[in-house]
Order: structure tokens, then C-alpha cells, then sequence
């Protein structure tokens, strides 16, 4: 049986509001986005909602004692929390360059997790 | 007192000052030397760790961080001079700038033409009187920000947010991450403050109730905050009386808006706008001193940084072509003005024979939320010149009127300037 | 310390009992200063009007007149000696329509008879020339030259400052419990941490003072009732007021006062509401909307988006009768050596104009020691000033580069909206009274008093105070124990990396 359901797009800042009408998994029709980047965003929040996640992670020696890492792409949903308690085992050492990959393949998603930015080792 | 020359100065390395200096420098300026009050580069964005930046200007979904350190390598590479952990005390007329710094002691710095790029700083309890104790455990929500993602601690187990500002709504996921309970996030306005997007991602997604029309009436504890009260509102923000609840929580956090830091624009004698909190400009981001431009935040509170970094290059390309003397005498403006349903808009007058070869951004705000097609116009009286078709407007999210060169001449004939957003 | 005993135990450490202090500590006397909060100055002294009366008001023949006059005169040397805020520009009392000119008339002679000197009445014109954002409508304005404005705070650890300088001791977070009376004679004060000998105690417990006298078996019937006084600051901002401005009093009340701060701010104040709690300092939605009505009358042009700060203080209203005779007056000071115990001063009901009062106050209990036979003999080592610590903010271009040369620290920024530089903060941490909290540094050194209230130097505050004290950051307060501002670290095991 179809229904719709109400969503708002979070791909960009724009914040579309999408109203669905699918039947299960199968969407049959899309009002309310602007540009295409919407219908990809309903057929996946739809099937398997993912979010991008930013948190920190410690480190041991450096001008700040954490790093901020992120995800190069969204993560499934429900994982969220499990990757945090991952990052949280994560302890680096300064000097820390941005871009450096903090978890590979991150908890079979393969989706990476990386640090923001440079992270100078504190002197002396 | 050291002493030195430069073209540019720019004050603060935030997205806004970091766009200015390398645009000044591209644009040619000798030496371009950027002030930065922090240890570190890259103002505020250095504790916005979550992604959202770049969608629009780079084509990707960075963090703050990596955003900024983009920027911060191309100003280096251009050969951008930096001062930090050097703070800007005053500012003369004649742009001689004053700072202090624990490395250089008291220095003064010529220069010949100066971009404010403070950006801006969070309202306060204060500002808007919330009624009640004054325990610890009361913070802006940037303050707390800061607090987490960079000094590493969190400043309470569990938490009320007053306002549905970006940063209060990012603080919520952000303190729910690290283990917090986010009880509650309170707006007085009968619509959310902050983007669309931060509403299902902060606060959807992890159920954190968001109440609309509310406000917190009063602040208990003695030494640590203990518990706020919440109240309705009607539509004069007056608490309905019998509607008060109780909220058990150690800290309260404060996402009620930013508002432009113009202390240094003020004192040199720059103009000030009431309604945005930041400087009268034209185009080109020129403040009501000559040779002294404004960019980003300092501005009006911008919701994208992609936007800053644009603005940034504006007045950044221009302050540069100042300080290489490039003014033809005194200049004749046409108002801009905002009409119906519109908050403000920026820039606030257009030069008249001046205008860049190139098309000029008018960012504006609406006054109320119509959650329906509109038009953003723009009218010399009876004449519409442009117009644009947007799906609705709402106060929180910025409107953009882009006035293209083939309007320039329209421009020149008018006294005044109007923009509108019409319900289509 | 050699021994627990004292001379002289000075309960409360407010703006009198730090006066007390100071004012006996020119004499050969073991002095032990106990204070309940983690600061000097915590209760009424840091909350109220930051004004200096010139003293008009009291009523004829009372205390608090007698007091009140002669304790104005000697701000100037006291503010020359200890190097706090005080500036004698003078107070207005502003009537509007005719109807309430014959009031000012009336204030003139009680001053009079007060002996205040330097008051006159102005025109309407005068004033409006005086202070050009009065209210149009003026009439009259009663000018009182010797009333003046001051940081209420800044004297009282000035002289709790020079008082510990001169071998007085200070014990912070230490809460007077009872007395030892052997012989009805006090002979110790036990306090939350251990007991202390003395041959005097002085009662300077403010809104506590009833229940100090109670424990001394004194005054069963005075009664402190709290007076609740709620206000706003303003910022800096396009309208300036640079005095002291009051409407023509009511029977209960000075009205709503719009007065200038040394600060260069304004406060508007107070409210007057008794309330049964002496800790309940909360203000109130109704409060600070009186406020703002108030203002009206005098300024009405402020704009109340220029509101920093609001707070409320509490007066310690008692219900002494005016020994004086022929004066019909219940709400007298109490300053005594009390017939029915041995070794106590008694110092009650000190609410306004007790901060102008309270220098007089402190002479007037050295007086009354002297009277009591006690032999007082000056130390030839006394000090009677506190030097002054630099603040950047008020020096020259020169001094402050001169300054940071110096100190480097001086160099780098905590406060921007207030100009208060590392180096200040590192004196006030480690000054004869160390400032141990975040507001004790905000109390001496005005960061985050200004537009971000602290927003921008919170962090960078609390990692100075965890670095120069010693201590986690976890463990820093907003002021004392119960006040931790943060939680826990965000990771377990990370914390704070210097911020050098």
C-alpha cells in the first residue's frame, strides 16, 4: 500500500522539505526538492538512513588535547554511536597533519575517518 | 613602540579575514598582514568541528577545521603576513593600528587600508535578562563549544538549550555524543531560528525535544544550576502564567543569536547599523571611513561561511586597490532600503559610478517566515529590475538577490533602492 | 600560626568588617578576619548602588545621619591611601512639575541639619545643562556636591588587602558558629574550621549581624528582614549619564536611582522587596521591569537593548529604634559595645547608607575599644597603603608598552570587551588575598563585565587560574565549592594542555 512520508533533505543547507510517497522500499514519487541531490537523499533515508559524524579524539602531546576527525562520507544511522565508542579508544600522538586517516574501513562500512586539521606538538 | 607599514591589515583570520587577505593579494598588495588575537588561525571555526562548510564554494562537506586550514595554507603560500596571539587595541582614523601581544609587546602598524574581519560574538544571558539565580553552569553555547572540542571538557551531565540557534542545535548532538542528556531545547519565536537541516540531524535524530513558543522564566541553584523553568509565551513574548514547568538539569546553555563585534569599528568612528549590528557598507564592503572595509560576521551574521569567504574576497580585492590608490574623489551612493517583509539588507547603499565589473550580491533576511513561494525583488519605485523566485522565506535562512552588470544602469538613475519578498 | 588565640576575631569580611580590620590593624593586636564566602566582599557590599551619600537623607539625630556624614568625608584619603575607584561628582535629587519642588526644600534642611555641606537647589534649565538626556519635563534638582560614586567591591579588598598587609589574618569559607562566653565574656568564636580565642569580638555579619548578636545573648528582639534590591547595568553607549541622579524620595523608598559607575557604565536600581531568604539574590522578571518604569522618569531615553547585566543585592533592613531622644525612628544602625556581655562589638542593621558609613564606622569602633579601657598602641610599622596594581586599560600608550616589556604577560589579551590583559589576572591570583574563583577575579578586575559577559575569557580564565593555582581545571569555580564550572573531560584521561 503507498505511503507518503515527510522528510527534509540535509544535503545542503537549502533544507528542502520532501513529502514521499513510496510503497515499502519502492519510492514512487518525490515533490518538494529543488535539485536531483534530494531524490538520492529520500531513496537512501528511505532504506538506510546515514549521517556524516564529527567528534575528537585524544592525543597525547600536542598544543590541544584532542583532534577533531570526520567522516569523508555518511555513516549508516544506527552506527553512529558504535563509531563514537571506536573513536574513543583512539589516542594520537602530536605532530598531527590534517587528513590523516584515523580509522580505515570504519566498522565494515568502509567509509574513512579522518582529522580535520594539523595538530602542532605542544613545545618543550 | 615597534613600529611598521603595510597595505593591508587585516584584523582577525577567521573565514571573513582569511578571504580578504588572500584577495588582497592576488589583487596585488605588497604586504598584507593578517592580526589574529588566538594562538592559532582560523577564528571560530576551529571549534566547529562538525561538517557543513565548503558545500557551496568548494564543492565539498568539510569541517571547520579542515575549512579553515584550507584558506590559512593558500594566505600563507601567497606569502600573507600573520601576528598572532596579538590583539588589536584601537584603530586611528588615519588606519594606524595599535595591538599588543605577549611576544612583541605594544606595536603600531600603518597601514593603508584596513579590513575588520572580527566576526562576531554570541548574546548573552544578559542581554536578554532571563530572571533567577546566578550559578555556575549558565554558558553560551559557543563558550561550551570551545569548552568540548578544544579544551577538552564538558561542562555538564545534563542540559537545557535556550534558543534554536545552528550552534545551540549542533551543541545538543555534539554534548549528546560525548555523553550528555540533552533534555530540552526551548525558542521563544514560534519558528526555529537556526537551518532546517540542524533540526533533523541535531535533534531528530537523537529525540531531543525541541518546544517552540518558550522560554526559560527562571534560573534555580545557588552554586550550580539545578533546574530552569519554562514557560509559554504569548505573541508578545509575555509568559502565560500556569504554563511553568520545572526542568531538573545542571547547565543551561544560551544559543539566543550572534551580533557583530564592532567594538574597534565604533571607537574609530566607522557608522553602525542598528538593525544588523555591523557597519554601513556599499558593494565593495567600504565602511563610512574611507579606506577602512568590513568583512564576514563583522558585517551581519551570515548562516554559511561559504558566504563569509566570499564577502571576504570582496572586501579584500577592494581594500587592495585602495591601499594602491585607486579612489576617484568622493563618492555618490544610491540607497538600498528595505521594504516589505525584509529585515535588512546588505550592502546598504550601491556606489553609483563605482560599481565593480561584476555581479553584487544582495543578502537580505526576511521579517516573517512564509512558508510559501515567494518573490525577492528588487524596485527603484514603480520599476521592478529584478526579481527572483525562492520556495519560501524564513528569518533564519538568508536571501540572496544577485544584481547582475546589465542592471548597473538602472542603478545609476535611481535615487533609492528597494527590496521586497512577496508572497508570489 | 603560633597559636589560635586573638586579640580581635572581625566576623565578616563585607566593606565594615574589612573597614574594621584595616582601621585596628594600626594597632599592636593579634587580628583574625573570618568570612563565610570564598571571597571578601561576597554579600551586600559587591550588590548594591556603588554610591557614596552625601546625606540628606537619614533622618535627624539618628545613627545613620551621624554616620553617614561623617563617614563621606573621609572617602577622599581613604581612596588616596588603599587606590580604589571613587570619584566625588556629586548627586542629584530631580523633581519633576512644581508639586515636588517643596520636597527638595525639605531634603535641604534635613541636610542641614544633618550637617551636610555643598547643597543647593538648581533650576530645571541647570539641569537639563548638567546632564543634557534628563527628563525634559525637570523642574528642580537638589545638588549635592559631596556625593560621589565608587567600586564597592575595590575598597573592601583594598582594605581587607592593606589589613592582611598590616599581620591582620584572613580565613575565607570559614562560617562563624557560635561563641564561647565563660563569665558573660566572650572568649572564643568557633567556626566551621576550629575554634579561635579572643579578648573581642566585632559582629560585622552584615545580613547575619541578628543572628551573631543572638548568639551573644544581645538585641533578642533585632531582626534583620532582608531587603531584596534588584537592578540593570547599561553598556557604554550613546547615552552617558555622569552623576548621580534620584527622584524626589518616597516615605519607603529613594525610588529608582540612575546613577553613573566608576566603570564608565550605567546601573539602574533598585527595587526594594523583603524577602525571608538572606541568600536569595535571584532577580525576578517583575523586579527588573519596576526597574526599567523607574527609569522613565528621570532618562527616559535609554534604551534597554544596551542592558549587560542585571543582578540583585540584599540590604540588611533592622529594626533598631534610634537611641537618640525625641527621634521617632525604628531603623537605626547598631554600633555598640553592648553592657550585657564583655568583649563584644556589635555592628547591626548596616544597610544604606552603610557603605558611606562604614570608614566612619570602623573610627567609631577603635573609639569605642579606647572608651572600653582597651590600651591601643599604634605599631610604628604601619602601613596605611596598598599600592596600587597596574591596569592596563587605564595607562598610557607608553606605560602600557613599558609595562609589557616588563611583564609580558601584560601583552596578551583575556577580556577584549574590558581590556584585562594575562598579567593583571596572574597579580590578582597571587595578591595578598588571592583571587581563587572566577568571580573573584571578575570582582577585581571587571573581565566579563562587559558585552560578552564573559563568553570569549571564560576558558582562557579558568586554564590561567587551573595553571597558576595548581589545579585540574575540574576543579576551578565560579565562586567556591559547589560552583565547578566543568564536569569532566571530554575523553576520559585527556584534560588540558597548557595553553602557553
Amino acid at each position: 500500500m503507498a505511503k507518503t512520508t515527510e522528510l527534509i533533505c540535509v544535503t545542503c543547507p537549502m533544507g528542502c522539505k520532501l513529502t514521499v510517497t513510496h510503497e515499502g522500499d519502492t519510492i514512487l514519487g518525490i515533490e518538494g526538492n529543488v535539485c536531483k541531490r534530494g531524490e538520492a537523499y529520500a531513496q537512501t533515508e528511505l532504506v538506510d538512513p546515514r549521517r556524516m559524524v564529527a567528534t575528537t579524539v585524544q592525543v597525547v602531546g600536542g598544543v590541544h588535547p584532542l583532534v577533531p576527525v570526520y567522516t569523508t562520507a555518511p555513516i549508516p544511522k544506527p552506527l553512529i554511536f558504535d563509531l563514537l565508542s571506536e573513536l574513543r579508544q583512539v589516542k594520537l600522538r602530536a605532530p598531527i597533519l590534517a587528513g590523516r586517516v584515523v580509522l580505515e574501513d570504519a566498522l565494515g562500512t568502509g567509509v574513512t575517518v579522518l582529522t580535520s586539521r594539523d595538530l602542532p606538538a605542544a613545545p618543550g | 613602540m615597534a613600529k611598521r607599514t603595510v597595505d593591508v591589515a587585516v584584523i582577525g583570520s577567521g573565514p571573513g579575514g582569511l578571504a580578504a587577505a588572500i584577495a588582497a593579494k592576488k589583487e596585488g598588495a605588497g604586504n598584507v598582514l593578517v592580526v589574529e588575537r588566538d594562538v592559532e588561525m582560523g577564528g571560530i571555526l576551529l571549534q566547529c568541528i562538525h561538517h557543513g562548510f565548503g558545500t557551496e564554494i568548494l564543492g565539498a562537506d568539510l569541517p571547520g577545521p579542515a575549512y579553515a586550514q584550507r584558506f590559512e595554507q593558500e594566505a600563507i603560500s601567497l606569502g600573507v603576513e600573520t601576528l598572532l596571539d596579538t590583539m588589536v587595541l584601537d584603530i586611528t582614523p588615519t588606519r594606524q593600528i595599535v595591538a599588543a601581544s605577549e611576544s612583541s609587546g605594544l606595536l603600531e602598524v600603518q597601514a593603508r587600508s584596513i579590513v575588520l574581519a572580527m566576526g562576531c560574538r554570541e548574546r548573552t544571558r544578559a542581554q536578554i535578562t532571563l530572571p533567577g539565580a546566578r550559578p555556575a553552569g549558565v554558558y553560551t553555547a559557543g563558550m561550551a563549544q570551545r569548552f568540548v572540542n578544544v579544551e577538552g571538557f564538558v561542562p555538564g551531565r545534563r542540559i537545557v538549550i535556550l534558543g534554536s540557534g545552528d550552534i545551540g542545535m549542533i551543541m545538543a548532538r555534539r554534548l549528546t555524543f560525548e555523553g550528555a542528556k540533552v533534555a530540552r531545547v526551548v525558542e521563544i519565536m514560534p519558528f526555529l531560528s537556526g537551518l532546517m537541516r540542524n533540526y533533523v540531524q541535531c535533534l531528530l535524530d537523537f529525540d531531543i525535544p525541541l518546544q517552540l513558543g518558550h522560554t526559560i522564566s527562571r534560573i534555580i541553584g545557588r552554586r550550580r544550576v539545578e533546574a530552569v523553568e519554562v514557560v509559554q509565551v504569548d505573541d508578545q513574548w509575555r509568559p502565560v502564567p500556569g504554563t511553568e514547568e520545572i526542568i531538573p538539569c545542571d547547565t543551561l546553555l544560551l544559543s539566543v543569536g550572534l551580533i557583530p563585534e564592532n567594538e574597534l569599528s565604533r571607537n574609530v568612528g566607522v557608522a553602525l547599523d542598528p538593525v544588523t549590528g555591523g557597519p554601513y557598507v556599499d558593494e565593495r564592503f567600504e565602511t563610512t571611513m574611507p579606506g577602512i572595509f568590513a568583512a564576514g560576521n563583522v558585517v551581519h551574521v551570515y548562516d554559511l561561511v561559504d558566504w563569509v569567504t566570499e564577502a571576504g574576497y570582496v572586501a579584500g580585492k577592494h581594500a587592495a586597490r585602495f591601499a594602491a590608490g585607486d579612489r576617484a574623489g568622493q563618492l555618490d551612493y544610491v540607497r538600498l532600503e528595505a521594504g516589505e517583509n525584509v529585515r535588512y539588507v546588505v550592502p546598504h547603499v550601491l556606489t553609483r559610478d563605482q560599481l565593480p565589473g561584476e555581479s553584487i550580491k544582495l543578502q537580505m533576511r526576511a521579517r516573517q517566515p512564509i512558508e510559501k513561494p515567494v518573490w525577492v525583488e528588487l524596485r527603484d519605485g514603480e520599476k521592478r529590475l529584478i526579481r527572483r523566485a525562492e520556495r519560501y522565506a524564513r528569518p533564519g535562512e538568508m536571501l540572496t538577490l544577485v544584481l547582475p552588470e546589465r542592471s548597473y544602469e538602472d542603478v545609476r538613475q535611481a535615487e533609492t533602492l528597494t527590496v521586497n519578498v512577496l508572497e508570489r | 600560626m603560633a597559636s589560635n588565640n586573638y586579640d580581635v576575631i572581625v566576623i565578616g569580611a563585607g566593606v565594615v568588617g574589612s573597614l574594621v580590620a584595616r582601621a585596628l590593624s594600626r594597632y599592636k593586636l593579634r587580628i583574625l578576619l573570618i568570612e563565610k564566602e570564598s571571597d571578601v566582599g561576597a554579600g551586600t557590599t559587591a550588590a548594591n548602588s556603588a554610591i557614596v551619600h552625601a546625606g540628606y537623607d537619614p533622618v535627624p539625630g539618628s545613627l545613620k545621619a551621624t554616620l553617614n556624614v561623617a563617614g563621606n568625608r573621609l572617602w577622599d584619603a581613604l581612596a588616596s591611601d588603599l587606590d580604589f575607584a571613587f570619584d566625588r561628582r556629586g548627586d542629584y535629587v530631580v523633581a519633576t512639575g512644581e508639586q515636588e519642588i517643596p520636597h527638595l526644600r525639605a531634603l535641604v534642611e534635613r541636610g542641614r541639619r544633618n550637617g551636610v555641606l555643598g547643597l543647593t537647589i538648581i533650576s530645571g534649565d541647570e539641569m537639563r545643562h548638567r546632564e543634557p538626556h534628563i527628563n525634559p519635563g525637570v523642574s528642580a534638582a537638589l545638588f549635592a556636591a559631596t556625593g560621589g560614586i565608587c567600586d564597592p567591591f575595590a575598597i573592601t579588598v583594598a582594605a581587607a588587602e592593606n589589613a592582611v598587609m598590616n599581620g591582620v589574618t584572613l580565613l575565607l569559607e570559614t562560617a562563624f558558629e557560635e561563641f564561647v562566653i565563660e563569665r558573660e565574656r566572650i572568649v572564643a568564636v568557633k567556626t566551621t574550621r576550629g575554634t579561635f580565642g579572643c579578648r573581642w569580638a566585632v559582629n560585622a555579619a552584615g545580613l547575619f549581624s541578628d543572628e551573631v548578636m543572638h548568639h551573644a545573648g544581645v538585641r533578642p528582639e533585632f531582626t534583620i528582614t532582608p531587603r531584596r534590591g534588584e537592578y540593570l547595568v547599561l553598556d557604554k553607549a550613546e547615552i552617558t549619564i555622569e552623576t548621580v541622579l534620584f527622584p524626589v524620595p518616597t516615605p519607603v523608598s529613594k525610588g529608582i536611582v540612575v546613577a553613573a559607575t566608576t566603570h564608565g557604565n550605567i546601573v539602574i536600581g533598585p527595587t526594594a522587596h523583603e524577602i525571608d531568604d538572606r541568600q536569595d539574590t535571584e532577580v525576578t522578571r517583575i523586579g527588573l521591569e519596576q526597574v526599567w518604569q523607574g527609569t522613565a522618569k528621570l532618562v527616559p531615553g535609554l534604551d534597554r537593548r544596551h542592558v549587560i547585566a542585571t543582578f540583585a543585592g540584599l540590604r540588611a533592613a533592622g529594626n533598631a529604634r534610634c537611641e537618640t531622644p525625641g527621634v521617632d525612628y525604628d531603623h537605626d544602625f547598631v554600633v555598640e559595645i553592648p553592657q550585657n556581655v564583655a568583649g563584644f562589638v556589635n555592628l547591626g542593621g548596616i544597610e544604606s547608607p552603610g557603605l558611606t558609613s562604614a570608614p566612619a564606622i570602623a573610627e567609631r569602633v577603635v573609639q569605642m575599644l579606647k572608651d572600653a579601657g582597651e590600651r591601643l598602641e599604634e605599631r610604628p610599622d604601619w602601613n596605611p597603603v596598598r599600592p596600587a596594581r597596574p591596569r592596563f586599560r587605564d595607562l598610557s600608550r607608553q606605560e602600557q608598552a613599558q609595562l609589557v616589556r616588563r611583564d609580558p604577560r601584560y601583552g596578551r589579551i583575556v577580556c577584549r570587551c574590558e581590556t584585562v590583559m594575562e598579567g593583571e589576572i596572574v597579580a590578582e591570583i597571587h595578591a595578598p588575598i588571592p583571587a581563587r574563583t572566577y568571580d573573584a577575579l571578575k570582582r577585581r578586575t571587571w573581565l566579563g563585565t562587559g558585552r560578552c559577559q564573559g563568553a570569549f575569557d571564560t576558558p582562557r580564565v579558568v586554564s590561567i587560574l587551573a595553571r597558576e593555582l595548581g589545579l585540574s581545571p575540574l576543579e576551578v569555580t565560579k565562586k567556591g565549592p559547589g560552583s565547578e564550572l566543568l564536569v569532566r573531560p571530554t575523553k576520559s584521561g585527556a584534560g588540558m594542555v597548557g595553553r602557553e
